[in-house]
């Protein structure tokens, strides 16, 4: 089948060329990094893990999201879904791989690697990451491909995928839940102690990957012959808007807890991220970017009308992906370290260096999924106009 | 197979010993000073270290433990915060016990500096997430030990220890050290180091390096589990405190105030 990613118009090349050029920048930023060390990003003695973590957690969630169209399809025979679910696997290998190399990028030793699996340790959430996300990779690759297979022989798919697909649900979970595991663990770090992080990690995740699905169909249907149709895209929108309502609630409630215990240790992260913190600032500009964004999704979606229309709801979903990058992407990881432990606020922003190499990796990840998304187009006779 | 390593890196490490003694005339010279033997591995079942500070103020600007740690451990001295590595260092009160400070306390408690290092937690939060056992606790003396070979540099540790006691290399360190120090390792760019209690010193019978050069014998270290030791002495007869005991770490360094 890969064959079908070989042949593609002139449009298909130049935007495969362009994200290699863009790959290649990337990568000379990361040899930098290689031969002088995590000290070319904006890291510090301080501020740990910053830009590449928080993108793996970030990526985590779009590649769980996934599973808000097999679930419908697969277990409630959502027949409308039928159309896109390949496109949500196929996002979910694509944001898993970009998970993987973001941590790759963020290693002190990387050429060390081998050694969580040679030394695999139990007792570390870190360990249980690597094999969740392996094996959420491993089963959305081979779901995608027996499924894809079968629609274009034309017969139905093999009796046996039926029981991986169910199992492919929770362990669609299970990654970001174990994610939110490797922060909430921490009793150094009141900011990430909460039970509530898993359940948060989870609905963001269900509302901004959905977001991107949507975006994803309304650009095939220009620059394709693909059209996801109608309906499918109002009920992605509309798990958008429950998972969104959801999340909104739960960070609301993170902040009473924090907000009228009035525990200091607890407080001073969100005043760090919210106000600022002994004169520093950073984040400030870029949460309230971020809460506005989400307040605007959130009426955009909620709203029937604006809902329904899709210029509104194109919107309201970049918005809304845009909110909970910010949030997730920059402020989670960031804010568990300031101020660190013995109450010194030292400030964290990602370098240009650091932003680059992120950007590669992105670039790898719309790589894949482009000619993952050729590959299945090409199957169904969807590609050009 | 990793402790077949380490027990190689151990039997290496005490020929590599034997082979620099005659270069080292430095540590010859303090070996000579001790009351321990050298060569006689000193025998502690779970070591400690109490951290009198009123003795520690006596010497106001004193840095004397501090360049001594970093001196014999090869500790880089980088010109920006940014990349920084310590092992021990002084920080405020305030900063040291910031839930316990207050602001009618004592003055010359406000401005004092406290002496800060790793904890050798009894039941340490960096060991428990390490996904390599590149940082683990040595049963027979309760040192938590690093494996600068096997760190892959995730600083998985260095988020979840509460007392901001783990340095990671962001760069190469060998140019910024000083003084090379012949007896004790390097480390590499991309891994976490922090205390190790001197086991190194320990194992040839002396007291950690910071112990060592305290003129105002403001550190007593020993062995928690000999009742007839100085520091339980010390303990037993003192009111002490740790540092954020409430979070279950089990600290094994006690501050007298």
């Amino acid at each position: 089948m890969l064959e079908k990613a070989l042949s593609g118009d002139r449009r298909y090349w130049g935007w495969l060329l362009f994200l290699s050029a863009v790959i290649f920048v990337g990568f000379l930023f990361y040899l930098k990094q290689f031969t002088e060390g995590l000290t070319i990003t904006g890291l510090n003695r301080d501020v740990t893990w910053g830009f590449y973590i928080a993108q793996f957690t970030f990526l985590v969630g779009v590649a769980a999201s996934a599973v808000m169209v097999v679930l419908p399809y697969y277990l409630h025979n959502y027949k409308a879904f039928g159309k896109i679910t390949i496109l949500g696997e196929f996002l979910a290998i694509g944001s898993v791989i970009m998970c993987m190399t973001f941590v790759f990028v963020d290693m002190g030793q990387p050429l060390r690697i081998m050694n969580v699996f040679r030394f695999p340790t139990l007792h570390s959430l870190m360990f249980w990451d690597t094999v969740a996300l392996g094996g959420y990779l491993v089963l959305n690759v081979v779901i995608s491909q027996v499924t894809l297979n079968a629609e274009r022989k034309a017969i139905a798919p093999p009796g046996w995928i039926k029981p991986i697909i169910i199992l492919s649900i929770p362990w669609a979970v299970s990654i970001h839940t174990v994610t939110a595991f490797l922060y909430s663990g921490l009793a150094a770090r009141p900011f990430w102690m909460t039970a509530i992080l898993a359940p948060r990690f989870l609905a963001s995740a269900f509302s901004a990957g959905p977001a991107l699905l949507i975006l994803f169909c309304f650009l095939l249907r220009k620059f394709t012959k693909f059209d996801a149709g109608r309906e499918p895209i109002q009920k992605l929108a509309l798990i958008v808007t429950y998972a969104m309502a959801v999340n909104v609630f739960f960070i609301l409630m993170e902040l009473f807890t924090a907000l009228y215990s009035d525990i200091p240790h607890h407080v001073l992260h969100f005043q760090y991220l919210f106000f600022g913190l002994d004169g520093k600032a950073t984040l400030v500009p870029w949460m309230w970017v971020s809460v506005t964004l989400a307040v605007i999704s959130l009426v955009l979606l909620i709203v029937p009308a604006t809902r329904r229309k899709e210029t509104t709801l194109g919107f309201a979903c970049a918005a809304l992906f845009t909110a909970i990058w910010i949030e997730k992407g920059l402020g989670m990881v960031v804010t568990g370290f300031v101020p660190n432990p013995i109450g010194v606020v030292t400030e964290y922003f990602p370098t240009f260096p650091e932003v680059m190499i992120g950007v590669g990796v992105y670039g790898i990840g719309l790589l894949i999924i482009t000619v993952l998304y050729k590959i299945a187009l090409s199957v169904r006779g969807d590609v050009s106009h | 197979m990793g402790i077949d390593r380490r027990k190689f890196l151990k039997v290496a490490g005490v020929a590599a010993l034997g082979l620099a003694s005659g270069s080292s005339k430095q540590l010859l010279a303090r070996g000579s000073s001790e009351s321990t033997t050298a060569g006689k591995p000193a025998v502690g079942k779970r070591w400690a270290m109490v951290i009198d500070l009123k003795k520690c103020q006596q010497a106001e600007n004193c840095t004397k433990c501090v360049d001594a740690c970093h001196k014999f451990h090869n500790v880089p001295e980088f010109d920006n915060p940014k990349d920084e590595i310590k092992w021990i260092w002084k920080e405020p009160f305030e900063h040291a016990f910031h839930n316990q400070e207050h602001e009618y306390a004592k003055e010359e408690l406000k401005h004092s500096l406290a002496l800060l290092l790793c904890n050798h937690c009894d039941s340490p939060p960096c060991v428990k997430v390490c996904p390599t056992q590149a940082t683990w606790k040595r049963q027979n003396d309760g040192i938590v030990m690093m494996d600068w070979h096997r760190c892959i540099g995730c600083r998985y540790c260095v988020a979840a220890c509460p007392y901001g006691s783990r340095s990671f290399n962001w760069r190469d360190p060998r140019p910024f050290i000083e003084e090379m120090h012949d007896d004790f390792p390097t480390r590499s760019r991309g891994v976490v180091e922090k205390c190790t209690f001197c086991e190194e010193r320990l194992a040839r019978g002396q007291m950690p390096a910071c112990v060592e050069a305290c003129k105002e014998k403001a550190l007593v270290f020993g062995d928690l589990e000999d009742p007839n030791s100085e520091i339980r002495k010390v303990l037993g007869a003192n009111f002490t405190i740790r540092r954020r005991p409430e979070l279950g770490t089990k600290p094994e360094v006690y501050y007298l105030v």
